[in-house]
C-alpha cells in the first residue's frame, strides 16, 4: 500500500499526487514511469514519473477514463494498492548543448524533472508548453525556475502565445539554436510538433503512451514500430526518436478498447450512483 | 482422476480435473510395486520419495504421505496439477510396461488436496544462520529456492515485480488447470517458513543492482517472460495478442468479470491461436471460454504437438478446431484484424531430433484464409532481459539466458540462476528441479562446506 502524501488539484480536472514510494524514489530518473493500480479490481496503468523528493514520487494526470476519475476520488492520507517502478529507459540526457522541451496538455508534468536533469548535465533549457487554454496549464512556476526560458502558448490565446508549441519550435529551428529536443504530450500533438525539427538533423525525443498491462517487457502490448521495427516501449522506451516513429499505428492501438473504457466508465458512474442511494 | 464434462466446463473458469476420492487414492496406491530400485524417482526433477509417499497413502496415513512429498517439494498440489507426469515419474514406472503406471500425479495432487483441508504441518527449519539471501523472482524456481534456503536457516528476501506472488502459476497458467487458490496457499506456506516479500518491486530498478549483490547469495528466477512474434504483416493490429498478454489480462488481471474488474480484453467471435505448446492449448482453451469459436494452428503434424497429450484432448473436446501442417504468412485487416493468411505445410525429412522439417506447399490450393477477428501467438518465449542486462559481469547465452554451471552458478561467484531464465522456456518441476539443485549448492557455499 502506498499513502497518498498530498493531493492538489492544479489544472481544470487536473491532479498532482505526492505518493510515498522509496522503491521508486531511490533511482527514478527523468523519462522513466510508474504503473498504478489503484485497487484489487483496478487496471495496471502508466503514469510518468513527474519529479521525486526524498522518499515520495509525484504523478500528474487528467481525469477523464475510469481508473483516472476513481483515482482523482482518493484523498491526501489514502493508499494505492500497487505502484511498481521506476519503469522504462531514462532519458538521454547528457551535454547536448542547447535544449529544448515541449510539453502539450498534461504531458507538461513530465518537463520539470527532466529540465532539472538536463540543466545538471549543463545545458541551457528552454521550455515551451501549451494547452487549449489558459485553465489547463500547469507547473508554470516550477517550469520557469528549472528552465533557462519559458515560452506559455494557449490555441485560444488565453494566455501567452496564440499558437501551439510547434510554431515556436519552427522559429528556434530556423534561427539554429537548438541541439536536442523533447517532445511530450498527446500523440498526435508530438507527432504534428515533431515535424518541425524533421529535416535539421536536431536531435529529437518523444515519449510514447501505448496501451501497457505489465509494464516489465512481458506482455508486448506496448509494442510500437520505430524505424521499421517492433519494440516494447516499456522496456526498449519509452522515449523513441520521433522521426522514425509510426504514428498512425500507435494511435489505432491507443484506440483498441475505446468501446470497452466507455462502457467501463458507464460501470463506474451507475455503481457510484448506486452505492449513493444506499 | 475425472474431469467435468466439456459443455459444463466452458462456461466457467473452476478447475477441469475433479481429483481422485480418498477410497481411489488408496486403491491406486495399492497398485505401487514398491521397486527396490524406483526408476520413477529418477524421473522427478526435484527427486521426490515416490514409494515412500505411495506406501503412506496405501496404509491411508496421508499425513505422512505429505510429510514425505513436502521433504522435497513444497508445492505438490502445484505439481500434482501441472507437471507432465506421463513424461517423467510416471513414464519410467515399471508397470507401464505391461499395463497403466501408477497415476503418482493425480495421488501426490491428493495428498496436498487432503492435506490443505485437514491442516498442514510446518516443515522444520535450522537455527537462523544470520546469512541474507535474495530471490528475484516469485515464480516457480523463486518460491523453490526461497524454500530451501528458508529451510537451511537464511533470512530469506523475495523481490516480485508484478502485484502478485507465483510468476507463470499466477499470470500464465489458466484457473481451470491452476487454481489461484491453492497457488496462493501453497506460495504462503513458503512464505509461512520466514520469507519477505516485496511486490512491484523490479530488482535492477527499484532494488539497484548494488544493493542486490551485497547480499551473501543471489538467485535469479526471473523466467521467460519475453514474448516472441512470428514478424509476419500485420502483427501490430488491433486484435494480435502475445499469449503472454492475453492470458495475464485473464489470469492475472482478471478481464473475463470486466466491466467489474477494469482490464478490458477483446473476447472475439473468431479466434485463431498459433502454437502447438501448452500455451497454446491454455490460450485456446481461454478463447472457448470466453465465448469465441477458435482455430489452433499449428506447423507440423497432430501427433508432433508439443502440448501434453491431456491438453490436446481437453482443448479438442472443448471445441478447439485444429488446424496442422499450417504456417500463417499474413494478418489482415486494419486497424482491427479481419483474417489471417496461412500456408499448408508439407513434412519433409527428419531434422537431428526426429521431428519432420515443415515446409511451405507451393502452387495451387497452398494458402488460405480464415476469417478471424483476434489473433493469439503461443510460438514461445525468451529469457526476461531485463534485469540480466543490468548486473556487469554476468554471462549471458546467445538466447539472452543466463548462463549456470551443473550447479547453478553463474559467472558471478555469490549469485546463483535456475528456471526458465537460464535453461530457457521450459516446465514449471523444471523449474523447481535447477532451484532445487542451485539452492542446494547456495546453501553449501553459505554454510562454508565448499570453496
Amino acid at each position: 500500500m502506498y499513502r497518498i502524501i498530498k493531493r492538489t488539484q492544479i489544472a481544470d480536472n487536473i491532479y498532482e499526487f505526492w505518493i510515498n514510494a522509496p522503491h521508486v524514489t531511490k533511482t527514478g530518473r527523468a523519462g522513466q514511469f510508474v504503473v498504478l493500480r489503484i485497487d484489487e479490481t483496478g487496471e495496471r496503468i502508466p503514469l510518468t514519473i513527474s519529479a521525486t523528493r526524498k522518499d515520495d514520487v509525484r504523478i500528474v494526470f487528467m481525469a477523464t477514463g475510469k481508473t483516472t476519475q476513481q483515482l482523482a476520488t482518493l484523498q491526501e492520507g489514502e493508499c494505492i494498492r500497487d505502484i511498481a517502478g521506476p519503469l522504462g529507459t531514462p532519458s538521454d540526457v547528457k551535454k547536448w548543448g542547447r535544449c529544448a522541451v515541449i510539453g502539450g496538455g498534461v504531458g507538461i508534468a513530465c518537463l520539470p524533472i527532466l529540465a532539472r536533469e538536463l540543466k545538471a548535465a549543463g545545458n541551457e533549457v528552454t521550455g515551451i508548453i501549451g494547452a487549449r487554454n489558459a485553465g489547463l496549464l500547469l507547473l508554470e512556476d516550477e517550469l520557469r525556475e528549472a528552465c533557462d526560458d519559458l515560452v506559455i502558448c494557449t490555441d485560444d490565446g488565453s494566455k501567452g502565445f496564440h499558437g501551439f508549441p510547434a510554431d515556436i519550435l519552427k522559429q528556434k529551428v530556423a534561427a539554429k539554436a537548438l541541439d536536442a529536443v523533447w517532445i511530450i504530450g498527446p500523440a498526435i500533438m508530438m507527432k504534428i510538433t515533431s515535424l518541425a525539427t524533421l529535416d535539421s538533423g536536431i536531435k529529437t525525443f518523444v515519449s510514447l503512451n501505448p496501451i501497457m498491462v505489465d509494464g516489465t517487457g512481458m506482455c508486448g502490448s506496448c509494442r510500437v514500430t520505430v524505424g521499421g521495427e517492433t519494440k516494447f516501449a516499456c522496456v526498449d522506451g519509452p522515449e523513441f526518436d520521433a522521426h522514425q516513429v509510426d504514428w498512425n499505428e500507435l494511435m489505432n492501438r491507443q484506440r483498441t478498447y475505446n468501446p470497452q473504457e466507455k462502457e467501463s466508465l458507464e460501470h463506474y458512474h451507475e455503481h457510484k450512483c448506486r452505492c449513493g442511494d444506499h | 482422476m475425472k474431469n467435468r464434462p466439456a459443455e459444463e466446463r466452458i462456461r466457467d473458469f473452476k478447475e477441469v480435473a475433479t481429483g481422485l476420492s480418498a477410497q481411489d487414492a488408496v486403491l491406486e496406491a495399492l497398485r505401487c510395486m514398491g521397486c527396490p530400485r524406483p526408476s520413477c524417482v529418477n524421473g522427478c526433477p526435484v527427486s521426490i520419495d515416490i514409494p515412500g509417499f505411495i506406501e503412506a497413502i496405501a496404509q491411508e496415513d496421508f499425513r505422512t504421505a505429505a510429510r514425505i512429498i513436502k521433504q522435497d517439494n513444497m508445492l505438490p498440489a502445484i505439481c500434482g496439477r501441472v507437471c507432465p507426469q506421463e513424461t517423467q515419474c510416471q513414464g519410467t514406472c515399471i508397470l507401464g510396461k505391461q499395463y497403466k503406471p501408477v497415476r503418482i500425479g493425480a495421488l501426490e495432487r491428493f495428498v496436498a488436496d487432503w492435506e490443505r483441508e485437514n491442516g498442514v504441518e510446518a516443515p522444520t527449519t535450522a537455527p537462523p544462520t544470520g546469512k541474507r539471501v535474495a530471490i528475484v523472482g516469485s515464480g516457480p524456481a523463486g518460491i523453490t529456492a526461497a524454500s530451501e534456503c528458508l529451510r537451511a536457516g537464511h533470512a530469506v528476501t523475495i523481490f516480485e515485480s508484478l502485484h502478485e506472488a507465483g510468476g507463470v502459476l499466477t499470470y500464465g497458467i489458466p484457473s481451470f488447470r491452476m487454481p489461484k487458490d491453492i497457488v496462493k496457499f501453497e506460495i504462503d506456506q513458503v512464505l509461512a517458513l520466514g520469507a519477505k516479500l516485496h511486490l512491484n518491486h523490479i530488482v535492477g530498478r527499484s532494488v539497484p543492482v548494488d544493493e542486490l549483490l551485497a547480499y551473501d547469495a543471489v538467485f535469479i528466477g526471473t523466467g521467460a517472460g519475453l514474448p516472441y512474434f512470428m514478424g509476419i504483416e500485420g502483427e501490430n493490429f488491433n486484435g494480435v495478442y502475445s499469449a503472454n498478454e492475453f492470458l495475464t489480462r485473464i489470469n492475472l488481471m482478471h478481464a473475463d468479470k470486466f466491466p467489474e474488474y477494469d482490464t478490458p480484453v477483446i473476447r472475439g467471435t473468431t479466434v485463431a491461436v498459433v502454437g502447438g505448446g501448452n500455451v497454446a492449448m491454455d490460450s485456446a482453451r481461454v478463447a472457448r471460454r470466453l465465448g469465441a469459436k477458435v482455430y489452433l494452428i499449428y506447423r507440423r503434424r497432430e501427433e508432433d504437438l508439443p502440448a501434453r497429450e491431456e491438453e490436446v484432448k481437453n482443448a479438442a473436446k472443448e471445441g478447439v478446431e485444429f488446424i496442422c501442417c499450417a504456417n500463417p504468412t499474413c494478418i489482415l485487416g486494419g486497424p482491427g484484424v479481419q483474417g489471417i493468411e496461412c500456408t499448408r505445410m508439407d513434412m519433409c525429412e527428419l531434422d537431428d531430433s526426429g521431428r519432420p522439417v515443415p515446409r511451405a506447399c507451393t502452387g495451387e490450393g497452398s494458402t488460405f484464409t480464415l476469417d478471424v477477428d483476434v489473433v493469439i501467438e503461443a510460438i514461445g518465449q525468451g529469457p526476461n532481459p531485463l534485469l540480466a542486462g543490468l548486473i556487469p559481469g554476468l554471462k549471458r547465452g546467445k538466447r539472452g539466458n543466463i548462463e549456470v554451471d551443473g550447479d547453478g552458478r553463474t559467472s558471478i561467484p555469490h549469485v546463483f540462476a535456475g528456471g526458465d531464465i537460464a535453461t530457457g522456456a521450459a516446465t514449471v518441476i523444471w523449474a523447481m528441479g535447477s532451484a532445487k539443485t542451485a539452492a542446494a549448492a547456495m546453501n553449501r557455499m553459505l554454510a562454508g562446506t565448499e570453496q
